[in-house]
């Protein structure tokens, strides 16, 4: 019985990985389009619409702004005249939303296809990989994520939920390339090298913490996946703001649709401290939990050591941040270390060093 | 502001000057007028090369140095064993890197974590840390008892700008009333101001701010840190941890400092501290995973019950397992290893026994082939050791070596190699009950000796070579190994890190923000009402926070949004 769910757990994982896939060249194809049609002059928002260059001068009378890469400042704090309230929430929609307003008034603006059927392809590939996620916890009758072909399945799981999420709230929709490929690259080598049969929990995995503790780092990891995203974006974006404007010899031509490299760094800012919060949880959880496992609340495990390593690299970055002389690129450095480490962490430590976190069930 | 003078916030030392009255950087030039620091040529003196290293000391950059170093020098220890934590691990790393071992542990990598240049880097931290914390909390706490600035003359330029009319027959200093009473009712902090305008009228506005809790939620994490390092360091002094090897069917453990195998005090423990408890293990039962799919053998729960006894007290049976330690007598008893105890005896060629006891044999696998040595010092006429190997479920490979195929008891086996010689007791040098010295003994059963090894069943007894006298496995039990803790402090240790936590989750979502409400008297008997913030800090969304404080405060006082909105 264990074995056929597990199998169907298996059958659905891939299913997923199939329509991760297709959203992967959706989201690609949009980029190639707003590269085309960055190219042919045209102005691309950050939604993937598309307005021609024709009507561009009738809605600059309308909009008021040139919007390609405006980003508006709402994050920011500087001011916006009569700017409307966007949305309610954690994030608001910024830039780019003009000129859905100001293309939709004329009736001349394109919206992407291929942008929608990408979120139409994630949100089909998200839930079925969350079924296979559930099937495996009902298999395995506890928590889908005790070894590392679990973590990845719940984290990548996580990673695309909280993308989904995110972009109810901000269009985000540009990252659906980075986010589909990372998951699509994880499950890839999870179901090669990590795949283990659905087996019990070893004693030292029976704990509430195992809940607590792993399901939040997974989703502390989904957090600081989209603030790398971001960061990245963001240093290839300032590196075009900073070459003269006009350089035609620039490839990624998508570029000039996305928002600023300062917006793309608030947008990663709020991301990032939302993934700082639940590490810190995440390590106070580990410390909880090693007392109750190990009768010592921190003893410098490989696992912690590297749990401390990445919070210090985010603190470090939110310091920049703070910092004259940091904000800008070099935080985002910082931040895209950080989640260096953090895969680091899961995919290198997990597997290869020892000490007493050998969960990896390999 | 008391912020270091490098806080992006701070004003810049360029720019100083130009904006430090302007009412966006309002606030943020603070008492600290010589902010700005860095380019301050310090006055050579030794007080002021002490102030300069103080504030390079206390600097943002600095923190973000030291942050960053910290982290890049906490992962040497993730690569080479740490003595702490993994003591066998750097006694094979010496063995398998002789040459490099020594180098290493001349710079302290295989106590990173109490290293010299590890301990300097958090403390310099933690200086900088409590210099930088201290002025910002004084900073703060005026902060708190300041009255909101005075209102920018033009709003139009701040963020979130509004302008609403309100119809004939308003009163602008109402107006302005009913908006404070709704700002502070949301929390803001208010005053009102009020002067004749430029055509007349009377131009009232309030001035609110909000969100001191994001900096009082600052200082409160970084104070928490503080407590944290203070508690780990001061409280791992008072408390001890120490190791007890107990074999089911009734050994006894007795909380006092001999009867630990092995016993680690911190700096502060004094024996006085050990409260006198008993702790009997009655029986050690472990399950496994017994269907034959891929976990096969997989333990699935380990459980200790045991009977104490505290002083006056009555026995008390608990159960111990691996993530529920048993708490008693100020200490906290942890289930860490267990493993198989076979009772072997040994008697002379006259029956006479000389030797019995329940030696636990230290776990190899996962199928818990385990190994453990017998020493036999005294009775017979030679010094006997021996090296077992026991079997819980023996099976023989192809080449004939036997191996364990799982970890429960199901066919256990036990194979003694014997040595007879000099056991080295005698020279008062300590030796691990797990470890034979066979460098002073001669070999007499298994290995190139020609002897086949003694292998027994539960219940069999065989000869020992050389008319020695015999040996008998008489029954297997069940050892549990426990760590046995103190630490008077790990629970500040949480209290701080959830302040930590909480200071963390204030500081970073909770928006500090100005908020300005302004009604202008017009000649004609209207009244022009404008809405403006200012974020300080992080704040995403300051704007639709205006905007809805617009609308409810108009909804209030009854106007019509402007003719034309250019919302
Ligand atoms: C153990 C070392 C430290 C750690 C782990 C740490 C961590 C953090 C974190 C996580 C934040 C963001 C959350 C918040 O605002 O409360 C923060 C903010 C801040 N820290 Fe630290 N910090 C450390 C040391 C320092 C030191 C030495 C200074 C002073 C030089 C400092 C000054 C600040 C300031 C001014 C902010 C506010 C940043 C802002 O305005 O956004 N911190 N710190």
């Amino acid at each position: 019985m264990t074995q056929t769910i597990d199998e169907y757990s298996v059958f659905f994982l891939y299913a997923a990985m199939a329509v991760y896939a297709m959203a992967f060249i959706a989201f690609a194809l949009d980029l190639a389009r707003r590269s085309a049609q960055v190219g042919a002059g045209n102005r691309v928002g950050v939604d993937g619409s598309v307005t021609t260059a024709d009507e561009r001068v009738l809605e600059k009378v309308g909009a008021g702004a040139p919007v390609a890469v405006s980003g508006s400042a709402v994050g920011g704090g500087s001011a916006v005249v009569g700017a409307a309230p966007a949305r309610r929430g954690l994030f608001s929609r910024g830039g780019g939303s003009a000129s859905i307003d100001g293309g939709s008034g004329v009736g001349t603006t394109k919206r992407s296809l291929s942008l929608r059927l990408g979120v139409a392809f994630t949100l089909i590939g998200f839930l079925l990989e969350a079924t296979a996620d559930v099937l495996r916890g009902i298999a395995a009758a506890r928590v889908p994520w005790a070894n590392m072909y679990e973590f990845s399945m719940t984290g990548t799981v996580l990673i695309v939920g909280v993308f989904l999420v995110v972009i109810t709230r901000v269009d985000l929709r540009f990252l659906g390339t980075f986010i589909t490929g990372l998951v699509l690259i994880l499950l890839g080598i999870s179901t090669v090298n990590y795949y283990v049969g659905v087996s019990p929990l070893p004693p030292a995995l029976q704990s509430a913490w195992l809940v607590i503790h792993v399901f939040v780092a997974s989703l502390g990891t989904a957090f600081f996946a989209l603030g790398f995203a971001l960061s990245a974006i963001q240093l290839v974006q300032y590196r075009r703001e900073s070459i003269v404007a006009g350089a035609t010899f620039w490839r990624l031509k998508f570029m000039s649709s996305l928002p600023d490299s300062n917006r793309l760094e608030n947008l990663a800012y709020r991301v990032n401290i939302v993934g700082f919060v639940f590490w810190t949880f995440t390590l106070i959880a580990g410390a909880v939990w090693a007392e109750r496992a190990w009768g010592r609340y921190w003893g410098w495990d490989t696992k912690e050591v590297w749990t401390f390593i990445i919070w210090v690299i985010y603190a470090g970055y939110i310091h920049a941040r703070a910092t004259r002389g940091w904000r800008g690129s070099r935080s985002a450095v910082l931040a895209i270390i950080g989640f260096a480490a953090v895969l680091f962490n899961f995919g290198i430590v997990n597997v290869f060093f020892h000490g007493l976190h050998s969960y990896s069930g390999l | 502001m008391s912020r270091p003078s490098d806080h992006y916030d701070s004003p810049d030392p360029a720019f100083a000057e130009r904006s430090a009255g302007g009412p966006v950087t309002d606030g943020s030039g603070g008492p600290d007028g010589t902010a700005g620091g860095d380019i301050l040529q310090p006055k050579l003196g030794v007080v002021g090369w002490l102030r300069w290293f103080w504030r390079q000391l206390t600097s943002m950059r600095t923190a973000l140095f030291l942050l960053l170093l910290l982290a890049l020098a906490a992962v040497p220890g993730s690569l080479v064993p740490q003595r702490a934590a993994d003591p066998n691990g750097v006694t094979q790393y010496f063995v398998d890197n002789p040459d490099l071992a020594p180098v290493l542990d001349k710079v302290q990598a295989f106590d990173v974590y109490t290293s010299v240049w590890f301990s300097s880097i958090y403390l310099l931290l933690f200086i900088s840390l409590v210099g930088c914390v201290i002025p910002r909390a004084k900073h703060h706490f005026d902060a708190l008892r300041a009255k909101p600035p005075r209102t920018p003359a033009r709003l139009s330029r701040l963020a979130g700008f509004q302008q609403r009319e309100a119809g004939p027959g308003t009163n602008g200093a109402e107006a302005i009333e009913a908006a404070r009473a709704m700002l502070r009712r949301s929390g803001y902090r208010t005053v009102v101001f009020s002067a004749p305008g430029r055509n007349g009228g009377e131009v009232t506005s309030v001035s609110a701010e909000r969100g001191y809790a994001r900096e009082t939620g600052n200082l409160v994490f970084h104070a928490a840190l503080v407590g944290i390092l203070i508690t780990v360091g001061v409280g791992g002094g008072f408390g001890f941890s120490g190791q007890r090897v107990l074999v089911e069917k009734g050994q006894t453990f007795v909380n006092t400092l001999s009867a630990f195998d092995s016993f680690n005090p911190g700096r502060f423990f004094t024996e006085s501290s050990l409260t006198p408890y008993t702790m009997k293990l009655d029986q050690f039962s472990a399950t496994y995973e017994t269907k034959a799919d891929g976990a096969f053998g997989q333990p699935l729960d380990y459980n200790a019950q045991v009977t104490t006894q505290e002083q006056g007290g009555a026995e008390q049976q608990s159960d111990i397992k691996v993530n529920s330690p048993l708490r008693i007598g100020g200490t906290d008893v942890y289930l860490l290893g267990n493993g198989y105890a076979p009772t072997i005896t040994v008697k002379d060629p006259t029956g006479k026994v000389v030797f019995t006891d329940s030696i636990p044999f230290l776990p190899q696998d996962a199928s818990l082939t385990s190994v453990g040595v017998v020493k036999v010092p005294d009775g017979l006429t030679e010094q006997l050791g021996m090296i077992g190997f026991f079997y819980p479920t023996q099976a023989v490979s192809t080449t004939g070596a036997f191996y364990s195929t799982y970890p429960d008891d199901d066919y256990p086996v036990l194979t003694l190699n014997v040595y007879q010689g000099d056991l080295g007791l005698n020279g008062g040098t300590p030796t691990s009950v797990y470890s034979l010295d066979t460098d002073t003994l001669t070999q007499l059963t298994g290995g190139s000796t020609g002897m086949k090894s003694i292998e027994l069943k539960p219940g069999d007894s065989q000869a020992l070579p050389n008319g020695l006298g015999t040996v008998s496995f008489d029954t297997v039990s069940r050892f549990a190994s426990l760590d046995i803790h103190h630490d008077p402090t790990q629970g500040y240790v949480l209290l701080f890190a959830t302040l930590a936590l909480l200071g963390l989750l204030v500081s970073l979502f909770i928006p500090r923000r100005r908020v300005w409400v302004k009604a202008t008297e017009r000649d004609d008997g209207t009244v022009t009402l404008e809405y403006a913030g200012l974020a300080r800090g992080e704040d995403p969304r300051l704007v639709p926070a205006v905007a809805e404080i617009a609308d409810r405060h108009t909804k209030l006082i009854g106007s019509q949004p402007p003719p034309e909105s250019n919302a």
